[in-house]
């Protein structure tokens, strides 16, 4: 047992860490990289792009791709060394992990050779974003359930519809879109995947105004939006396949939701600084509890993930352990920006200047953090996966199977 | 980055794991249990053939000279098994207090027999309920004797030797004390978990000798306590994967509403959050090895993590075993209160979970 690299991963890592000496500057001690959120802003996108285009000029962005495409060949325990050495330079976080981590691979899966010819290399360099179009107002966890409709005419399909929590919508030039286009067949058997050109006639884009007064995401309206036939991916209603290939590879990526926003070192600096009736919130013994809880919990999950990526590093896949991060971590989240409001009294609540620093930043992260447990499969469908895929119980008892789509009882709401 | 363990360890937990399954299976648990005894003799003889009594002990004192990774797997596979012997005290505690700290002479005195299984260690931290520091401590070494009571004490009756936290004139150490001579007595007491018997010792003068001549310090014993709830962890950790094992085989078995228990989310979700739970303490489990077993400045917070991590998976897993099992589950003639109870036995061995989280925010006030 050690954390040390192999002699290969160590030459792998002088190696980046070579090139990115030379081309970017090392982030001070104690200064953090620059976040993805807020990505609003036009300027960061524009140097994101900027970035993504130097590395593609050396043969570092998208690392795991094939050569063919502009990658490097890498290994993922290559492309997790590549992470740690960039996380560790003044550059633009990388708001483009749909397009590169998803979209492409599904892409290189199922498209086409004449739209891998035609979408790659520009999706890797970035010079055309991506986007995804998956969900709809009623087809979130059951993304399956989705309505949006695609008829054929001549040589082109014809999309109606609605596609929502669209990242990066109104900056993207592409997107792909699973629609339906036979109602009659069974759920999963009449859906379509398309690549859509964001800047067609009929789309119409409006974001969302979330509960923290931010708009991260985009609802994506779709009138009578012509896509030629050459963009399907994929035969005509077999489009689930391609689906499943895209969700796999969220999945694939290393996701450690225990280290969004304020931890439990935070918390703990929280508690020395808060008065508790005339001595340090942390003098409390229910407060000591607490922190060690989530010191206990958040540790668990960061050592759980040296398991996957020691499991990457000796080239297997890593087991079934790297699916409880995200399931465990954004509760943790919530709850842990719960107590630290709660160590603050009737204060807590308010925007005000005299409070310790931290307060604000627990406060965005209290309302912040909701979304954490919906956002890339809910903490329901998480549990799900674990107890179908890891464990192996049945699955729940479904009133969907065997009928035609049209025929499923739908909601109101 | 390699935090796994080596394939010949794995192997040599397989071996255990297959050796277990066939010397102590539930029924062994269950006869100590219910017979009121105090071990299974045989098992014990087995696992020191198997050399697992004395798996860290250099050969040159009769160990099969391993390190702790694969103590720690061991420890895994013996609460898996729910063994009932005498293996937490006698070896995370009694022999590796030796190991480390005692002097040339214990340990050519001690290592050999505890080894060979021939003498049980015990150890004796707790005098009273509650929770008390070492500077409390109310038992003494005086003149190569000690006196004072010590309770709980772990198998009690049948140990040969009983590690003793004691006041040694210059401050809290270890002691040394012979039992089952002159000056010691033993009160049996019913133990929550009457597969591992517990006792109240009365030390009135039983022959001592100081661990490695000076008690080896208050220091010291805060080590070892961080050593043995990493060893401790593992064994917690085995327990609560059985657990869920027998729990999921349950559910997947059990029909109603014309369909397996298992299929309800209402369930399904609770056995992911068991799964998540062990996995957490597993990982703790292991950085808590890697610390232990490279000498590192991290183990006091990492044991803190394994200690509180592995007790509360075991209690989840075992409080939600018995609940999914229904009705059966709280029958004695089912398996389920055989981990209830040692869950609740180990939880409190070193302390409980509440006071190893209060260590923890201590020594991260420190740090």
């Amino acid at each position: 047992m050690d954390f040390n690299d192999t002699p290969e991963e160590a030459e792998f890592r002088q190696e980046a860490r070579g090139w990115l000496d030379a081309n970017a500057e090392r982030l001070e001690p104690g200064e953090r990289r620059e976040g993805a959120l807020g990505s609003e802003r036009a300027d960061l996108i524009e140097r994101a792009k900027a970035w993504q285009g130097v590395k593609a000029d050396a043969g570092w962005a998208c690392i795991t791709w094939p050569s063919a495409y502009g990658g490097r060949d890498a290994s993922p325990i290559q492309n997790v060394i590549w992470g740690q050495e960039e996380s560790g330079y003044r550059v633009p976080p990388n708001m483009f992990t749909i397009g590169h981590g998803m979209l492409g691979p599904t892409i290189m899966t199922h498209g086409s050779d004449a739209q891998k010819e035609r979408y790659l290399k520009p999706l890797l360099r970035s010079d055309e974003i991506w986007c995804q179009l998956f969900s709809e107002p009623a087809a979130g966890s059951d993304l399956a359930g989705l309505r949006t409709s695609a008829t054929r005419d001549g040589d082109d399909w014809v999309v109606n519809g609605q596609k929502i929590w669209t990242s990066g919508a109104h900056y993207s030039d592409f997107g792909m879109i699973v629609t339906r286009t036979d109602p009659g067949a069974v759920k999963h058997a009449g859906i379509t995947y398309f690549i859509v050109d964001m800047k067609s006639p009929g789309i119409e884009i409006r974001p969302i105004k979330q509960i923290t007064g931010s708009s991260d995401f985009n609802e994506v309206f779709f009138s009578d939006v012509r896509i030629p036939d050459s963009n399907r991916v994929g035969a005509v209603n077999d489009g689930w396949r391609g689906a499943i290939t895209t969700l796999m590879n969220e999945r694939a990526t290393l996701s450690d939701q225990g280290g969004f926003g304020l931890g439990w070192r935070d918390a703990l600096k929280l508690a020395q600084e808060v008065d508790w009736e005339g001595r340090p919130a942390l003098q409390e013994s229910w407060v000591r509890q607490r922190i060690a809880d989530f010191y206990v919990k958040s540790k668990g999950i960061e050592y759980t993930n040296f398991r996957s990526l020691t499991a990457l590093s000796q080239g297997k896949v890593p087991g079934p352990e790297n699916s409880i991060s995200k399931m465990v971590g954004a509760a943790m989240r919530q709850e842990l920006a719960k107590f630290a409001l709660e160590m603050q009294g009737a204060g807590a609540v308010a925007a005000d200047p005299d409070a310790p620093g931290l307060a604000e930043g627990f406060q965005a992260n209290w309302l912040a953090s909701p979304g954490l447990r919906l956002a890339g499969g809910t903490d329901e469908i998480l549990r799900n996966i674990v107890a179908e895929r890891v464990l192996g119980l049945p699955a729940e008892a479904r009133a969907d199977k065997g009928i035609a789509f049209k025929d499923i009882p739908s909601g109101s709401s | 980055m390699n935090f796994d363990f080596s394939e010949e360890q794995k192997l040599l937990q397989e071996t255990a794991r297959e050796f277990l399954a066939e010397h102590s299976p539930l029924s062994a648990c269950r006869a100590v249990l219910e017979s009121g005894g105090s071990h299974d003799a045989e098992l014990w003889k087995g696992a020191a053939e198997m050399g697992w009594l004395g798996a860290a002990v250099p050969e040159v004192y009769g160990g099969a000279g391993f390190g702790r990774l694969e103590l720690s797997l061991l420890a895994l596979e013996v609460g898996r098994a729910l063994a009932p012997i005498p293996f937490g005290p006698s070896v995370y505690l009694c022999t590796e207090a030796i190991l480390e700290a005692g002097s040339d002479a214990q340990r050519e005195r001690w290592l050999p027999r505890l080894a060979s299984g021939e003498v049980i260690g015990t150890f004796g931290f707790s005098e009273r309920i509650g929770s008390h520091a070492a500077a409390s401590l109310e038992s003494r070494f005086e003149g190569g004797r000690v006196h004072g009571v010590k309770v709980p004490v772990p198998d009690a009756g049948i140990a040969g030797l009983l590690l003793a936290a004691v006041e040694t004139g210059s401050g809290p150490g270890l002691a040394l004390v012979e039992l089952g001579g002159e000056g010691a007595s033993v009160e049996p007491l019913e133990s929550l978990d009457a597969s591992r018997p517990l006792g109240r010792l009365r030390l009135d003068g039983a022959p001592a000798e100081l661990l490695g001549g000076d008690g080896a310090g208050a220091g010291f014993l805060e080590h070892l306590l961080d050593r043995a709830a990493v060893l401790m962890a593992f064994e917690q950790v085995g327990g609560a994967e059985r657990s869920l094992d027998l729990t999921r085989e349950f559910t997947l078995g059990r029909f109603a509403f014309g369909r397996p228990i298992a299929s309800f989310q209402a369930l399904k979700h609770r056995l992911a959050d068991v799964y998540a739970a062990v996995q957490i303490a597993t990982s703790s489990a292991y950085y808590g090895a890697w610390a232990l077993s490279t000498g590192d400045a991290e183990l006091p917070t990492a044991a803190c993590g394994a200690r509180v991590s592995a007790s509360d998976a075991f209690d989840l897993a075992t409080t939600e075993m018995i609940q999914m099992y229904g009705g059966v589950g709280y029958t004695w003639e089912y398996d389920c209160h055989l981990f209830y109870r040692r869950a609740r036995g180990l939880g409190h061995a070193l302390g409980s979970a509440t006071e190893w989280r209060e260590k923890l925010i201590q020594r991260l006030e420190d740090s």
